[in-house]
């Protein structure tokens, strides 16, 4: 845990510094042209930016600690409900495509494996590849054109109004860019499972291979997609921007490119550093859960 | 039937390199000599002729400006094809550097080093590319520079958990018992034994930058307003999408193609080298 908040500390200095190297007056860009410089510099202190960037950032990492994360400077807004309810909308859409990610790459992932070597093989492996190397605004608009204008069977769109509906095709798009690095270490971890010792004992003992594969097999491997996204969560929550953009989502994406381009500093700041947060517990979470499915890691810790 | 069976059939594996060298070859081509094999100008105005059908004389069509598709297409290679291997490169300088340094003496600076590029890396490399690019404007620099730095931790890892396994053998040894510097050591006799890794990893990284810099192009912060980025494109043609798909598709499948046969190509190679 102290390793992991030192690396958050480290990512909230990253973090402040970025957004402190915009050329221009915040306080200029806020008030607009017509301002006189008088109000500029009131807003300028009202806003705190006459005091040195250390002071600054004590008091930014401090009110982010307290849960006080400014007021929007677009939006006029406190950051926070805005923040955290485009975070729960994000997650929202990230748990549903975690939830189709897990089984499908798990499912190709073994087919892969346990036909090491074969046509079917290839064919996982290199669609895989395809499929995450595809931005997902390619295959978001690859979907849209088909699924959307050409059949017109889903909205073109994730708003509310469309319910699940709309959330398919954001869905599938966040999923084809995932599956293939997971399947492919679940297709890893079979072959490698399929060289151990007990396998061939067990071979030797008689066993079906659906016995085979179901007691060792798929026993082994389980754990995989679970650790391997873990790995992923970056660019899942990276494809997020592009994802609620292009099916105007409101997530924390969105948000994030909203007042990266609005530069809107307070709402940048808390997004990226409650992301970073996100990611943390993520991996905090996958560490805890490979450690329950799988023993030797949990007696490993507890020596 | 469940097999351990050697590894992909290598004539299979051949036939993956030369689809992806031949698509690779052809955007290479495109972005060295886009004004010769372009049929139009990508930015010259067809005013009577806008969103044309695909047909012989414009292949994908025309836009809503009466701008011939193809050729805006081949005009979309040069700006990814100069930002990322641009990008690669610095990432790949830096990181070797660093995992030499960091991965040869280990220690504190070691620990420390580990550290910050943890936090960097901790958010999805197209955070901070969001941030700097919003922030300081869109240029090729700002580009290359915020993303060679993160994709620059990446490489750092891979260099110094080679170095790790290098600096035990007999020959840096030697070198250092012969009293060679330790700049020669890292240099002359780590580095060309990890030359294959670093190869693997630029590879995979490229694919990387392509993919990001098409992204941020289509989220409205790619190289430059107006710069024909294939991101940009696909952007600026949504709206249209229910009535002139093309706009759309042949960009989309321009930045896919490229990704895709940058990461098959890694893929091969990194099959080569374990085989």
């Amino acid at each position: 845990m102290g390793g992991f908040l030192l690396t958050l500390a480290l990512t909230s200095i990253l973090i402040f510094a970025l957004t402190n190297v915009i050329p221009g007056d915040v306080a200029r860009r806020i008030l607009g042209r017509e301002a006189s410089q008088e109000q500029v510099n009131a807003k300028r202190i009202e806003l705190g930016l006459d005091r040195s960037i250390l002071v600054q950032y004590r008091s930014w990492l401090g009110g982010f600690l307290r849960g006080d994360w400014g007021t929007s400077y677009t939006k006029g807004e406190p950051v926070r409900e805005l923040v955290l309810s485009h975070l729960g909308r994000s997650l929202e859409l990230g748990l549903i495509a975690f939830a189709v990610v897990v089984p499908v790459s798990l499912g190709l992932g073994l087919v892969a494996g346990l036909r090491n070597g074969t046509r079917t093989d290839r064919v996982i492996t290199v669609l895989g590849l395809c499929g995450t190397a595809t931005p997902e605004f390619v295959s978001g608009v690859l979907l849209l054109i088909l699924f959307s204008v050409r059949l017109n069977w889903l909205p073109s769109s994730a708003r509310d109004e469309y319910g699940l509906k709309g959330l398919v095709l954001p869905v599938i798009c966040l999923v084809i860019v995932c599956v293939g690095y997971i399947s492919r270490m679940v297709r890893a971890s079979v072959v490698a499972t399929l060289e151990r010792p007990f396998v061939r004992t067990a071979r030797l003992k008689g066993i079906t291979t659906s016995a085979l594969v179901r007691r060792h097999v798929l026993r082994n491997s389980l754990v995989v997609p679970v650790t391997a996204l873990g790995v992923q969560l970056r660019y899942l929550i990276g494809g997020l921007i592009t994802v609620e953009l292009l099916f105007n989502y409101a997530g924390i994406g969105s948000l994030l490119l909203g007042a990266a381009q609005e530069k809107d500093l307070p709402t940048l700041q808390a997004a990226t550093m409650v992301t970073g947060v996100v990611i943390m517990l993520t991996f905090v979470l996958t560490d805890a859960v490979y450690a329950w499915l799988d023993p030797r890691v949990r007696v490993g810790e507890t020596r | 039937m469940i097999g351990t069976r050697s590894a992909a059939d290598p004539s299979r594996r051949r036939v993956t390199l030369v689809i992806a060298v031949t698509i690779l070859a052809l955007w290479v081509a495109s972005a060295l000599f886009g004004g010769v094999l372009a049929p139009f100008s990508p930015s010259a105005q067809l005013p009577r002729l806008k969103f044309a059908d695909p047909s012989a004389h414009h292949l994908f069509g025309t836009d809503g400006f009466g701008r011939d598709v193809f050729s805006r297409v081949i005009a979309g290679a040069r700006p990814v094809l100069t930002i990322a291997p641009l990008a690669v490169l610095l990432a790949t300088v830096t990181g070797t550097v660093l995992g030499l340094l960091t991965g040869y003496f280990g220690g504190l600076t070691d620990g420390v080093a580990m550290k910050i590029l943890q936090s960097i890396a901790i958010l999805p490399p197209l955070f901070p590319a969001v941030l700097a690019v919003a922030l300081l404007g869109r240029s090729t620099t700002v580009l290359v520079v915020v993303l060679g730095f993160a994709f620059m931790p990446i490489i750092t890892w891979t260099v110094r958990s080679a170095t790790l396994v290098e600096r035990e053998k007999q020959f840096v040894e030697a070198a250092r018992l012969r009293g060679e510097s330790t700049a020669y050591i890292l240099g002359r006799e780590i580095l060309p034994n990890i030359a294959g890794s670093i190869v693997v990893e630029s590879t995979v990284r490229l694919a990387d930058a392509v993919f990001s810099i098409a992204t941020l192009a289509f989220i409205g912060l790619g190289a430059a307003p107006g710069s024909p980025d294939w991101g940009a494109q696909v952007a600026d043609n949504r709206v249209n999408l229910q009535f002139a798909w093309w706009t759309v598709l042949f960009p989309a499948v321009a930045v896919a193609s490229l990704v895709i046969s940058v990461s098959l190509l890694a893929d091969v190679i990194r099959e080569r080298r374990s085989a």
